[in-house]
């Protein structure tokens, strides 16, 4: 065990140092968060501090240089330091899309060579937004499951059905979406992983209101959507496979020790500059208590996940470690947000944006997007399974005939 | 940076487990649990042949001279066997407290003697944790000791003494001193040894202590190797659930294939893989980030008391009634986090003076 920078990633956290110090005055003034919150197209500011990103190779910098990345070669300790001095300094890192974090890697692993030359630059670049098209209303655990058919018609699909929770589907121009085309085979086998434009005939876009008070999903139903058959990404009837590699991509999206970390800093400056009765909320026992407890799981979730980076870094497969994060960080989250509307006693009820009662909205807002992050890219009871049959080795739930 | 063991703490790791998987088993830790002095000297005898009493003491006194991190990767093993001998009080605060602050010859006397294992020290430190009125209060004057001192830690076949009074002035005696009375304290933890001591007109040797801020940096390295006993016991007691729960069949089915059982197993799983990462960077710290030890050691004691707690009882619902019997021995694991979680601080005792680190 040593926690020293190598001599070759001493230098490049110089490097990042620099660009950080060169470029400040270049940072977009809104947040990450109120996009997820308030889906809108991207201000010229973000997209240009996402180029700028992208072209210093801070964002995405493994996606090849032909494809508008950097083309730097897989490093992930490199990715942790730009993650740790951009949020030492609350510098706002490369977008974290659908379809950045998820359509992007599918494509440079399943994707031909013209869908990966047409659309990669774009998406990373933030000038493509893309929405996921997975669950339907009956189809959200038991995604396989899916009933949205696509019908072959000469060299098209045409599609038929409905999907649910589609984020940032009224911004979206693409969609990358599944789809049933082989009917009568097994529900693995029949699915087809397409990507099509948002504005084809036939797609109809409904927004649905969500308990933050923002709709940031929707519903979308497709009548007769005519898809071009060379759409599907990595062959017809192996979407399943395909959507799977994604999925995996979007687990490790959701988890993020620096977002724990982030609240649990906040949360500090709290218990300093708020009262009760005219002293700090710290001199309270049972918030020390508590806060000294979370602080604790905290700085466990930072650490462990530097542990699952070199052990991935010496090639060590995904491991029950690796099983965990979605689930521990995600609740670990929901946890500190609730401490924190503790902490404003009434004024912690705050729901609109009122600058003057310490960002109470905030905290509740955040609280319900991050009750969503339980239970959205697999409740926290399919992250249990997860754990239990494959990195425990536990019996799979007996299947019931006919399902 | 690089989070993962080196080679040689790989190997320490698993010699270690290999002689205390060939050395214990369910027969020989019942059999220490009947008797009154619990720690099994056969055993003691055979790790000390892997350098287990010296592994913090320097070579020039025999030990191995090795760091926080592999006494820990040792703890860890002890507690995932259920092995009884002494480690957290005569092997790491006797060591580590006489090392870093006795005098030359308190040094001469007692180290070899730690080191190879012919000696061992109790350590009474309870005082500085408890709320509660002591009445028999320690006290020394003129070279001798009046009072008590109680719940000492690797209390029996100690040939020394280690004992703390309330402000932290410490005192070496003899076990054979003169005026001193002994009592073995039936503590739920059968598998090591804890006691009470008397004092009247006993000789001590105070430690001459320059620094008290050493001394709080030894009782952190012991909460840190207790924390790490616990995720030993931790892991054992999930790995036996989950075991257990591959063949214990009910409604014609293995145990383990409900998600009710899955869901237990899995969430024992979800808090006790992020402990390991805390407990191994506190030791680090201890060796080479100093400046931030204190801290992760409290919070890495405190919380996995904690996850070590819910497991054990976790583990025992898993087993259902064989969980509550006395056939499986789960409870013997149960018992033991539960004791590492009341020795050298409560959680609260330990969260309030990380918070005070905090200037909170």
């Amino acid at each position: 065990m040593d926690l020293n920078d190598r001599e070759e990633h001493r230098l490049f956290r110089e490097e990042v140092r620099q660009f950080i110090s060169s470029y400040r005055h270049l940072v977009p003034t809104e947040t990450a968060f109120s996009y997820r919150l308030q889906p809108r197209p991207y201000s010229e500011d973000v997209l240009a501090w996402q180029k700028l990103l992208v072209k210093h190779g801070y964002a995405h910098r493994t996606v090849p240089k032909e494809y508008g990345g950097a083309g730097e070669e897989p490093d992930i300790l490199k990715n942790q330091i730009i993650s740790d001095e951009f949020f030492k300094e609350s510098i706002p890192q490369g977008l974290t899309s659908q379809g950045i974090s998820m359509l992007v890697p599918t494509l440079l692993e399943h994707g031909t060579e013209e869908q990966k030359a047409k659309w990669i630059k774009p998406t990373i670049e933030g000038d493509i937004f893309w929405c996921q098209g997975y669950s339907e209303p009956g189809s959200g655990s038991d995604l396989a499951s899916l009933q949205t058919k696509a019908v072959e018609d000469g060299d098209d699909f045409l599609i038929n059905g409905q999907k649910i929770w589609t984020s940032s589907a009224t911004i979206a121009q693409m969609i990358f979406c599944l789809v049933r085309t082989e009917p009568d085979a097994d529900k693995y086998q029949g699915i087809s992983y397409l990507i099509f434009p948002m504005d084809t005939p036939g797609v109809d876009i409904r927004p649905l209101q969500t308990m933050t008070g923002h709709p940031s999903f929707n519903e979308v139903f497709f009548t007769d959507v005519r898809v071009p058959k060379s759409q599907v990404v990595g062959g017809r009837g192996k979407g399943w496979m395909v959507a799977n590699s994604t999925l995996k991509h979007e687990r490790g999206m959701l988890s993020n020790a620096n977002g724990s970390l982030d609240r649990l800093l906040k949360i500090k400056k709290l218990l300093k500059a708020e009262t009760w009765n005219g002293d700090c909320l710290g001199k309270d026992p049972l918030i020390r208590d508590r806060f000294i407890a979370l602080q604790a799981r905290v700085q466990a979730m930072r650490l462990h996940e530097m542990r699952m980076i070199s052990e991935a870094e010496k090639g060590g497969a995904r491991s029950l470690g690796d099983m965990i994060c979605k689930l521990v960080g995600c609740q670990l989250n929901y946890e500190l947000d609730c401490f924190a509307i503790d902490l404003m006693e009434d004024h912690g009820l705050n729901f609109d944006d009122d600058p003057s009662i310490t960002s109470a909205s905030y905290w509740q807002k955040q609280s319900m997007y991050d009750l969503g992050l339980i239970i959205g890219g697999g409740t926290a009871q399919i992250q249990k399974n997860i754990i239990a049959e494959r990195g425990l080795d536990m019996p799979k739930e007996p299947r019931v005939k006919g399902a | 940076m690089d989070f993962t063991l080196s080679e040689e703490q790989t190997l320490i790791r698993d010699s270690f487990r290999r002689a205390l998987q060939h050395l214990v088993d369910l027969d020989n830790i019942r059999e220490s649990a009947r008797t009154e002095e619990k720690t099994n000297e056969a055993l003691w005898k055979a790790l000390t042949e892997l350098g287990l009493p010296g592994v913090l003491i320097a070579e020039d006194y025999g030990g191995m001279g090795l760091g926080l991190l592999d006494a820990i990767l040792i703890s860890e093993e002890l507690g995932r066997a259920g092995a009884s001998v002494p480690f957290a009080g005569s092997t790491v605060l006797a060591s580590m407290i006489i090392s870093t602050l006795g005098s030359r010859s308190q040094k001469e006397a007692w180290l070899p003697g730690l080191a190879s294992g012919e000696k061992r020290i109790a350590v009474g430190v309870s005082v500085l944790f408890s709320n509660r009125k002591m009445e028999n209060k320690l006290v020394f004057e003129k070279g001798k000791l009046n009072g008590g001192s109680s719940f000492l830690l690797d209390f029996a076949g100690a040939q020394g003494y280690l004992v703390s009074d309330r402000n932290r002035n410490f005192y070496l005696v003899e076990a054979n001193a003169e005026g001193l009375s002994k009592r073995h304290f039936p503590s739920v933890d059968q598998t090591r040894s804890v006691g009470h001591l008397d004092f009247k007109d006993v000789s001590a040797e105070p430690i001459p202590i320059e620094d008290s801020l050493q001394i709080n940096q030894a009782l952190n390295a012991a909460r840190v190797v207790l924390a790490a006993d616990s995720m030993g016991v931790s892991e054992t007691l999930l790995e036996k659930s989950v075991d257990y729960s591959k063949e214990r069949k009910q409604f014609d089915r293995v145990i383990g294939s409900f998600q009710a059982v899955k869901h237990m197993c899995a969430e024992m799983t979800a808090d006790l893989q992020p402990c390991r990462a805390l407990i191994w960077y506190a030791a680090y710290a201890y060796d080479h980030l100093p400046e931030e030890f204190d801290l992760n050691a409290l919070l890495a004691k405190s919380h996995m008391d904690g996850v070590a707690q819910r497991i054990a009882k976790t583990a025992t619902e898993v087993h259902g009634g064989m969980g509550f019997a006395d056939l499986t021995g789960v409870h013997f694991w149960y018992k033991r986090a539960n004791s590492n979680r009341a020795t050298l601080g409560s959680p609260k005792h330990l969260r309030e003076e990380a918070a005070k680190l905090q200037a909170l």
